[in-house]
């Protein structure tokens, strides 16, 4: 056992760490850290300097312009992103949309699309969801009748992350209704300037149009726009969530957090000490931190397993049920720490327009807070992932 | 990064896991827990044939492991056979500190540890101490170029059946200096040292131990004067990965149990692991255990960094194991129901021993406590 990097490792964290000195803009890693909203311009800008690196597609086969990084090697590239403060690359043309198009998708589709997601071309987002569906993905009603060459969708999707900047969807769709729920769905990639396609922005709890609810009224889908087959969707979805999960640990987003906690407490000052030397608050930190450390090495023992960047299984399901009550504890933390100050909301703060109340450290905390209580919800809520977790285990399986 | 054994680590695990499988059973363990001596001499024997008391002992010192994963293979194993023999009190605290201190006269002490010919115990705790390590009241007197000894010692782990008692006594300082304090080699049964033996809760014996004047030659002292506090922090660095490896191990034994349990055990018609109220306190702990694994792999990987780094880490080792096995060693038995309310049942053993684990050598807020110190220290 050696819980130490290889010598090509470290150096090749070096190498992130050398890249992102030079490359990172100070002004994004400046918003990051304060906790501001990233515009669609600061997403694509980023994007554009991680592709001319050739790094924008770490889990990308080098074929497709990707990495072709293992998985130490994309868990490091992510723990230094975390720590620098760079934006988070948007997930779901990259992350999620190209393997399945890899695996499934026709030589048209790949040869059409997978450039265009590097070259920033396409913004996509992820139509899945559907209001009153939850947890319950399979239960897909949008439905997509086929109609000579064409499909015709009707339906709504919801929780459209970033919806309002993309011009591409790719949806689960009904294409059969007379049989079992997951055999009658397919795969359908949708341009949303298409006549009939309408978006309308959700405010959420912490005041941000993060997510979006897509309509569609009789909108007219080419065939060639069908991923696979018809009615094999489900095995198509359930094959990019597995995808979706490769990050699932969040462990740099975490002790991005956890470092920014601490830099609120030692200048919080409670009953004329820094609050970091409260004990009671000292303990609280000091308990995450531990949680954290365990974590970060399960989520090393487990990606030194994955050979060949192969998805975990159950294992996936355990790191996203710790890894985000870490990540959630880490963001009360810091909405404590900011005290009062924690209290206002002022959006244009967010904006860094507005200098005058209080400390800057203490603007985003409420509002990350609260965001971040979509860790537990979305990708499967974390009571989903205890049932796999328990049927898994309990069936004797995984280990 | 490498989370592989070696394949002597392998080895030992394999025979070790398989030693106490066939030869330690509940019925086994239930007769020792039973018995007046606390533990098996035969089991103890056999142990050091197979090699597993020299695997917690460098190569110079006599040994062929003595790492801080070889400490955690062996220990993560006894633990998961619920094994009472004092291994902890013998190998790693006795032999390792003489191991650590020992001038050429107490060297061969190690050899006949290894050899499981001799018992040792640590005389460290008393009375009003808890686990601050540097509370000793007990002193050393030089009286004609010999030493006297007087005190009182408080739980001392398997002192009726170690042939020497390490216990650390002043020669200066106040009751709660670090300085000062210095440890002696004792034989048990020196005249003025009284013992008040008992069982413990999680099996093996302890004694209250009074030294009422105990008269040695000035070659008992173990190590330099005042060199105690030291060489016991130093020493209880492994002590911590053995405990936390250990507590793993029961915890691995509870775990499954409970995942046989509640496959089997049926209610309204079904298995109880069906319901989704006990699959999910299952799905807390399965997540938990992953944590417990990962800070024993943190703690014993460590051993050997400086000692910031491995204290910080058996710190965080302690805590997280003191806060998940109370978490396991109580919700098994919640999982199960009646059937763990009794002695009989196995699972009793495990979460006693458990248990018992964070009230040795520090607790859960101790070591959190201490992790914090240690943090701001780093800082």
């Amino acid at each position: 056992m050696d819980l130490n990097y290889t010598k090509e490792e470290i150096a090749f964290r070096e190498e992130v760490r050398e890249f992102l000195a030079e490359s990172l803009p100070s002004e994004l890693a400046a918003k990051v850290r304060a906790g501001e909203e990233l515009t669609k311009a600061d997403q694509e800008r980023w994007h554009a300097i991680l592709n001319a690196r050739g790094w924008l597609a770490p889990n990308w086969p080098v074929e497709y312009g990707g990495c072709g990084w293992d998985a130490v090697r994309r868990h490091i590239f992510e723990e230094e992103c975390a720590l620098a403060g760079t934006p988070r690359i948007v997930p779901f043309g990259l992350a999620m949309l190209g393997p399945v198009l890899m695996q499934f998708g026709s030589d048209e589709q790949k040869a059409h699309y997978l450039p265009r997601i590097l070259n920033g071309d396409d913004w996509w987002c992820q139509g899945y969801s559907e209001p009153g569906a939850g947890s319950d993905l399979a239960s897909v009603r949008t439905r997509a009748v086929r109609d000579g060459d064409h499909y015709i969708v009707n339906g709504q999707k919801t929780w459209t992350t970033l919806g309002q900047h993309a011009n591409m969807i790719f949806c689960l769709v009904r294409t059969d209704p007379d049989v079992k729920q997951q055999a009658g769905i397919s795969f359908l990639l949708v341009d949303m300037n298409t006549p009939g396609v309408e978006v309308r922005p959700i405010t959420l709890l912490d005041g941000t149009p993060e997510v979006n609810e897509v309509f569609f009224d009789d909108v007219k889908v080419s065939v060639e726009n069908l991923v696979g087959e018809e009615n094999k969707g489900w095995t198509y979805a359930k094959y990019l969530l597995t995808h979706e999960r490769t990050n699932i640990a969040g462990v740099g987003f975490s002790r991005a957090g956890l470092a920014a906690v601490k830099r609120i407490a030692r200048q919080e000052m409670a009953g004329g000490r820094p609050l970091i030397e409260n004990p009671y608050f000292a303990a609280r930190l000091a308990q995450v931190e531990i949680d954290l450390m365990a974590m970060a090495t399960t989520n090393l023992r487990i990606i030194s397993r994955a050979a060949s960047g192969q998805a975990p299984g159950v294992e996936s399901s355990m790191l996203k049920v710790k890894g985000t009550a870490i990540r959630q504890e880490i963001n009360n933390l810091a909405r404590h720490a900011a005290g009062p100050f924690a209290m206002p909301f002022v959006s244009e703060a967010l904006e860094g327009d507005n200098n005058s109340i209080g400390p800057d450290y203490a603007r985003p905390v409420t509002r990350q807070y609260l965001n971040n209580r979509k860790l537990s919800i979305f990708g499967g809520s974390n009571e989903i992932q205890r049932g796999i977790i328990a049927k898994t285990m309990l069936a004797g399986g995984a280990r | 990064m490498n989370f592989e054994l070696t394949e002597e680590q392998q080895m030992l695990q394999d025979t070790l896991r398989r030693f106490l499988a066939d030869r330690y059973d509940s019925s086994v363990r239930n007769g020792i827990l039973d018995s007046d001596l606390g533990y098996s001499p035969d089991i103890w024997r056999q142990l050091a044939e197979l090699g597993v008391i020299g695997a917690l002992f460098t190569e110079d010192q006599g040994g062929f492991g003595g790492s801080g994963i070889d400490i955690a293979t062996v220990f993560e194993e006894l633990g998961r056979a619920g094994v009472v023999e004092p291994m902890l009190d013998t190998a790693i605290i006795g032999g390792g500190l003489i191991a650590a201190l020992g001038d050429d006269a107490q060297m061969p002490l190690v050899e006949f540890v290894i050899a499981g010919e001799t018992h040792l115990a640590l005389a460290h705790g008393e009375a009003g101490a808890r686990y601050d390590l540097d509370h000793v009241a007990t002193r050393a007197e030089e009286r004609d170029g010999d030493i006297l000894l007087s005190g009182r010692k408080a739980v001392v782990v398997n002192a009726e059946a170690a042939d020497y008692l390490i216990v650390s006594a002043r020669d200066s300082g106040s009751v709660t200096s670090q300085e000062g304090i210095s440890l002696f080699l004792v034989p048990r049964d020196a005249a003025g040292v009284t013992l008040v033996g008992y069982p413990l809760v999680g099996g093996g014996r302890a004694a209250e131990v009074a030294l009422d004047g105990v008269r040695l030659p000035a070659t008992a002292r173990l190590g330099a004067s005042g060199a105690g506090y030291t060489a016991l922090n130093e020493r209880l660095a492994a002590a911590h990965v053995a405990l936390s490896a250990e507590a793993l191990g029961a915890m691995e034994s509870a775990t499954a149990l409970t995942r046989d349990y509640l496959m089997t055990r049926k209610q309204f018609g079904r298995a109880i692991g069906t319901f989704q109220a006990l699959q999910h306190r299952f799905a807390d702990l399965m997540v938990e255990m992953e944590q417990a694994r990962s800070v024993v792999i943190l703690a014993a990987g460590h051993l050997e960094d400086s000692a910031p780094t491995r204290d910080l880490n058996t710190a965080a080792a302690r805590n997280l194991i003191g806060r998940v096995g109370r978490l396991v060693a109580e919700d098994t038995i919640q999982l199960h129901g009646g059937i763990a309310m009794t002695q009989e049942y196995e699972l009793a053993h495990f979460a006693k021993r458990i248990l018992m684990t964070d009230h040795r050598f520090g607790d859960a807020d101790y070591h959190l406590e201490r992790f914090v110190a240690l943090s701001s220290a780093a800082a």
